[in-house]
């Protein structure tokens, strides 16, 4: 029997996450090294034709369980688990996402398996597989490998370009009958989004606050700025958790990816889980009292002070620009 | 409604980190250790049931460096009860961290048996595995994490949990309890205990401490960590440099330049 490789296929409401072609992309080119063949794993209910995207794989091994028709950790990992008595690849990428987060490490742990989680790249050195982690707020990276296989791994976003993990094939389909007890997990529904706030998706200039801000009562300096540019303002998960904005500002792992074309990061470290949401922008500057903030690493222009004494000057300066302008 | 709580310590990343000689790990002889972030979050989700539906709550700590003050501050938050656990395995990972606790809280009387366990839906080092599902199995309980809002109904026993989708979208769910909960936010901002309370809880009342039970087994953990560095990185900003009114003036002298004025 060959060796193989697999990416679990993330999908929610019906679609294939972005991420999912970024783990194909990494798993081809794993697999490729190895000598082994790849193959997508989709759990699912009437998902089927999801498969028709997945032709980066060799297969796709599909389960059809209605169980499965929602992505719940433990039932995913219990299909795995069932799964992995009948094959043995020799590791299996899960994203790392608000959807997945969880099915990984508990298929580790039921199956004594090793887990590598916040992998941002995988290479194979010597016939083996190593990982490199982002780790503390992305100011430490790790270089990783396991002691016995199958490997876990789970994928932080961006890996690689999802177009890299495309392709117009239609791969095979290999059915897999799954058999799963009753969970003790429903989803009961889904709850969306308040409507009527602004779609900072759609905006050309987004001014980011972080923890920087300090407190609720300087937002309005970032929204004077907003406004003085034409765009909106928006947050890092720790502005958001304080209750200061609606979820519906959040950049990043939980709320929105932007691309605007400027993106003012005022306050905001950079994290890993921040950055997946806004490191495509046009133009992006950063302010941030911290010199070594990860968010100097993909900003194109960075300003090293307290966003409270930058936003006001910054707000004048555009003053005085704009009146220098209009007097011309 | 009992509740338990585990809480997490971890180094300071607002401050420099150093990695240690050994390159392959942290240096934790000095910076500041802290409350990792959502099991702060954690801690208030389990004083919020606990006002509203009444019941108890224990904190769980692995010993650390300045555990204590955090143990303290929960005391002062509303904590019935704060247990230590001494002696850990030096540089435990998450996964041998969940095991120890687990240890625990099978074994020691008044935590065995609560309706909930919350912590944390992830912290800044877990490497070889999240705590909250490494609890669960360990446990032999459900599991669900990314959470954000929780309601427990001790009657059904069951709890209406909101998980986090992207895009905003919430998940509502029932579990079956008693469950693992790991929490990404509380409702509610974290409550703030001013330093006056604190000190007056750490003359009025103590932290538990109980033994991690010795073992002879192996790494849970199965990793073998070849390196650690801070990132290189590939980019780096262009800084400017001077006053606010120097740093703002070029600035806005870019944006001019991009059409963004």
């Amino acid at each position: 029997m060959s060796a193989e490789y697999w990416v679990v296929v993330e999908h929610w409401r019906g679609s294939v996450s972005q991420i999912t072609y970024e783990a194909l992309a990494l798993g081809r080119e794993v697999a490729d090294q190895l000598g082994a063949s790849l193959h997508a794993v989709l759990l699912g209910h009437n998902a089927r034709e999801l498969a028709a995207t997945l032709g980066k794989a060799d297969s796709v091994i599909y389960a059809d369980d209605p169980q499965l028709s929602e992505v719940v950790a433990e039932t995913y990992a219990e299909a795995l688990v069932q799964l992995l008595k009948s094959r043995k690849p020799k590791g299996i990428i899960i994203p790392l996402t608000n959807v997945s987060l969880g099915a990984g490490t508990l298929l580790g742990a039921r199956l004594g398996l090793p887990v590598v989680n916040f992998c941002t790249d995988v290479k194979v050195a010597e016939g083996a597989v190593q990982a490199r982690c982002t780790l503390y707020g992305g100011k430490i990276e790790s270089r990783v490998t396991t002691e016995r296989e199958p490997t876990i791994l789970g994928l932080c976003p961006g890996a690689r370009p999802s177009e890299k993990g495309l392709s117009d094939q239609r791969p095979p389909i290999e059915d897999f009958a799954v058999s799963l007890p009753e969970p003790a997990i429903h989803l009961k529904k889904y709850i969306e989004p308040e409507a009527g706030d602004v779609d900072i998706t759609q905006q050309e200039v987004l001014v980011a606050v972080g923890r920087g801000i300090q407190g609720q009562e300087n937002l309005n300096l970032a929204e004077t700025l907003a406004k003085q540019l034409r765009g909106a303002v928006c947050a890092s998960r720790p502005v958001i958790d304080q209750g200061w904005l609606p979820i519906s500002r959040q950049v990043g792992k939980s709320g929105a990816t932007v691309k605007p074309k400027l993106y003012l990061a005022l306050g905001i470290s950079g994290a890993p889980e921040h950055a997946e949401g806004m490191k495509n922008s046009a133009l992006i500057v950063a302010v941030n009292t911290d010199r070594s903030a990860p968010i100097f690493n993909i900003a194109h222009y960075g300003i090293v002070a307290d966003v409270l004494e930058v936003l006001p000057a910054l707000s004048e300066a555009i003053e005085s620009r704009k009146g220098v302008g209009s007097h011309a | 409604m009992n509740i338990l709580v585990v809480l997490r310590m971890v180094p300071d990343v607002v401050e420099e980190l150093e990695i240690a000689p050994d390159g392959k790990s942290l240096d934790l002889e000095f910076g500041r250790m802290v409350l990792s972030e959502s099991d702060d979050h954690a801690l208030e989700q389990a004083l919020l049931i606990k006002e509203r539906s009444g019941g108890t709550v224990t904190a769980l700590a692995l010993e650390a460096r300045e555990v204590d003050e955090v143990l303290f501050a929960a005391l002062a938050k509303g904590v019935d009860r704060v247990v230590k656990i001494t002696g850990p395995k030096e540089g435990a990972t998450t996964r041998e961290a969940a095991h120890s606790i687990a240890q625990v809280i099978s074994s020691e009387p008044g935590l065995k048996g609560a309706d909930l366990v919350l912590t944390g839906t992830q912290a800044i080092n877990d490497l070889d595995g999240l705590m909250a599902p490494s609890l669960a199995q360990e446990l032999s309980l459900p599991f669900l994490g990314i959470v954000t809002g929780l309601v427990p109904d001790s009657s059904a026993p069951s709890a209406v949990a909101v998980k986090e989708f992207p895009r905003g979208v919430g998940g509502e769910f029932e579990v079956a309890l008693p469950a693992v909960f790991g929490i990404q936010a509380a409702e509610k901002p974290p409550r703030y205990v001013p330093v006056a309370k604190v000190r007056a809880v750490m003359k009025s009342q103590r932290i538990d401490s109980v033994s991690a039970a010795a073992t002879e087994e192996p790494s849970l953990s199965l990793l073998l960590v070849l390196e650690m560095t801070k990132p290189q990185p590939t980019a780096h900003a262009e800084i400017l440099e001077g006053s606010p009114e120097q740093t703002a003036s070029a600035l806005c002298g870019i944006l001019a330049e991009r059409g963004l004025l």
